[in-house]
């Protein structure tokens, strides 16, 4: 090449210039393809983190017979139908088993505008490390319900939305997810606000067990015929029962006795453990739906490299005269070709930086929808690879589309084409 | 001393109906160094072929070209690209400007690939030939004869020891055609640049002291076979 870089790429970038429709569209199909392949693996890779770090501080879980993982989702993600009931005796067996460190019973059944209402004990409060590490704060001035009356804790997120806040009161409703249109005529208080923890305990409203078994029309079968409880009078424990107790091990390895015990010996309940595993198989379920994701995004990169080619290839017929005349200048064939492989490989990189808005759109979209359903928040700014090799990715290929162009710009006959110019 | 020596140039076509058709075939050619010449010729006759191999643009079938003592029909392409660059101007009848660049980067660009930017000398060459308002008009912003004026400056651009001007009036209407035959002629003679135009009208033709028959020079056969 006889010209320096910067003339050619002011040559290039006045190109893109004076074809500013046909850039901007290829920009935008470019931008869409990287943003979008950024986003498929960043999505795949920081929902799994989000639900496996969203599991820690609890071991195991311990339910009624069936799936683990729904008995997983419903239990820590708060999410899925709860899978039935266990009765209260095999909760108060476990909680007395030596291996177990710290049992917390759950009671699910109502929710209060969308929102999951869960009966446990006020020990959750003080002992659990909701991520492992710190235990529950109030936001202000909370404090823990009082396991006889009917006042609630509720997460960050329930507060927000459903605006309440200390001292709102509400009617629970009966069913999980707020379709259910039976309101309990009990008031409920609330007396404290949960820091926000990122998690999915963030859209919980947390009562005290005994205010969900006492709850209008809650009949109990923990001898397998229906109870209600009847006012000022205790419930016999044979006819409690819970939805699942939440289990921190002493050690972590116990875990394998106790499911043994319960999942092939017992056959009465399901005891779900590690819990990490049993959400690390549900993203190996899943993960045909991740495989498609990235199929689409990878041809959405083919397609805005074959648009890329399209539209500079068409205008290489209406350049020939251009071409020529920079021939005729003293321009070489090398410097044309370098030219136009320069203006793909700027629409790839225009398209690459465009990319990461749309890139971060996504996934602002995606995070906002996943915490809107499950409570689990996506780190916005996390560190993917993809996000590296995407858009060095997108620059090589428009770099590669630009070659056929820059092929035709190569072999264009001067002395012809100035001809037919004169003519 | 010539700046420009042609012998036994040819340039032979395949035709439409599979033969072959010489258009060039010229023994002996010379321009002195700062020498202006006309070639007087009908149109189609094979002028422009001879403008574009002495500029590097085609390759002759056979035969030596050279300017200013380097042989141009030796050189490769790249070689032959970097030579036109520097030691030639060209104008042509259709100016071929390019229509994305204002009237200074039309010369500036003419300048990218030969000597190197000097926006001093553009602006230069652009005032002196009545253009200092009109530097960053586009060439359809500019009438044709203002075209003509930026093609000549764009062909001073790189200091050229040779000018090729290609029917450079031929667009042109009487009086700017006279006047921008003025131009070239002062400008070609203030830079020590050597001028070969072409030509087939008689009133550009008729002011020039050295004019060559084109018809005479070359004795190009035709259909061969």
């Amino acid at each position: 090449m006889n010209v320096p870089i910067g003339t050619m790429l002011r040559i290039a970038l006045r190109s893109l210039r004076q074809h500013a429709l046909s850039t901007t569209v290829t920009v935008a199909s470019a931008a869409l393809a990287c943003g979008l392949v950024m986003a498929v693996f960043a999505v795949a890779r920081q929902s799994t983190q989000a639900f496996q770090g969203g599991a820690l501080g609890f071991d195991a879980v311990l339910g009624a017979r069936g799936s683990s993982t729904q008995l997983v989702l419903n239990t820590v993600y708060h999410l899925e139908t709860s899978p039935g009931n266990i009765p209260w005796l095999m909760y108060h067996e476990i909680a007395q088993d030596p291996r177990v460190d710290k049992a917390y019973p759950y009671v699910v059944g109502d929710n209060y505008r969308g929102f999951r209402i869960v009966g446990t004990e006020p020990e959750l409060f003080e002992e659990y490390l909701v991520d492992g590490k710190s235990p529950f704060e109030f936001v202000g001035h909370g404090e823990i319900f009082d396991p006889n009356l009917r006042q609630a804790i509720v997460g960050s997120v329930v507060a927000q939305e459903a605006g309440l806040r200390r001292g709102s009161t509400f009617h629970p409703v009966h069913q999980l997810d707020g379709h259910g249109d039976h309101h309990h005529d009990e008031d409920y208080v609330v007396v404290g606000v949960l820091k926000a923890t990122n998690a999915p305990v963030d859209r919980v409203i947390w009562v005290p067990m005994e205010g969900m078994w006492r709850m209008e029309g809650h009949y109990l079968r923990g001898m397998g015929e229906d109870y209600e409880a009847v006012p000022d009078e205790p419930i016999p424990d044979e006819h409690k029962e819970v939805s699942a107790v939440m289990l921190r091990l002493k050690q972590t390895s116990s875990g394998l006795a106790l499911q043994n015990l319960y999942n092939r010996e017992g056959k009465s309940a399901t005891l779900a453990w590690p819990i990490a595993a049993e959400v690390q198989r549900l993203f190996q379920r899943l993960g045909w739906v991740n495989k498609v994701l990235t199929m689409v995004a990878y041809l959405v990169m083919i397609v805005a490299a074959g648009s890329l080619l399209a539209s500079l290839y068409n205008t290489m017929n209406e350049r020939r005269r251009e071409f020529a005349i920079l021939r005729s200048l003293g321009a070489r064939r090398g410097t044309l070709l370098g030219i136009i492989v320069m203006e793909s490989s700027l629409i790839a990189t225009l398209g690459a930086l465009v990319g990461f808005a749309v890139y971060y759109g996504i996934l602002g979209a995606a995070a906002a929808v996943i915490r809107q359903e499950t409570g689990v928040v996506m780190d916005l700014g996390a560190w993917h690879p993809a996000l590296l090799w995407t858009p060095i990715g997108m620059v090589a290929v428009g770099a590669v589309a630009g070659c056929i162009p820059a092929i035709k710009a190569y072999s264009t006959d001067v002395a012809r084409v100035l001809s037919e110019s004169a003519a | 001393m010539a700046i420009l020596t042609i012998k036994n140039i040819s340039k032979r076509y395949p035709s439409p109906d599979g033969g072959v058709v010489e258009v060039l075939r010229v023994s002996r050619f010379e321009l002195e160094a700062g020498q202006e010449m006309a070639l007087a010729g009908s149109s189609g006759s094979g002028k422009t072929t001879l403008l574009h191999i002495i500029a590097g643009i085609l390759q002759s079938d056979g035969g030596e070209v050279q300017l200013d003592g380097t042989n141009v029909t030796a050189l490769s392409e790249g070689q032959r690209d970097v030579l036109r660059a520097n030691s030639l101007g060209y104008v042509y009848q259709t100016f071929n400007l390019l229509g994305g660049y204002s009237a200074l980067e039309n010369v500036m660009l003419g300048m990218a690939f030969g000597a190197g930017p000097d926006r001093g000398f553009a602006k230069l060459l652009l005032t002196r030939l009545g253009l200092e308002n009109r530097m960053n008009h586009r060439p359809h912003q500019l009438s044709v004869g203002q075209q003509q004026r930026v093609a000549l400056a764009r062909a001073l651009a790189n200091r050229p020891k040779l000018v090729l001007a290609d029917e450079p009036t031929g667009n042109l209407d009487p009086e700017s055609a006279q006047e921008a035959l003025g131009l070239i002629r002062s400008m070609c003679q203030e830079t020590g640049a050597a001028l070969l135009l072409v030509s087939h009208d008689p009133r550009i033709l008729e002011q020039f002291e050295h004019v060559q028959d084109f018809d005479v020079l070359n004795r190009a056969g035709g259909l061969l076979k």
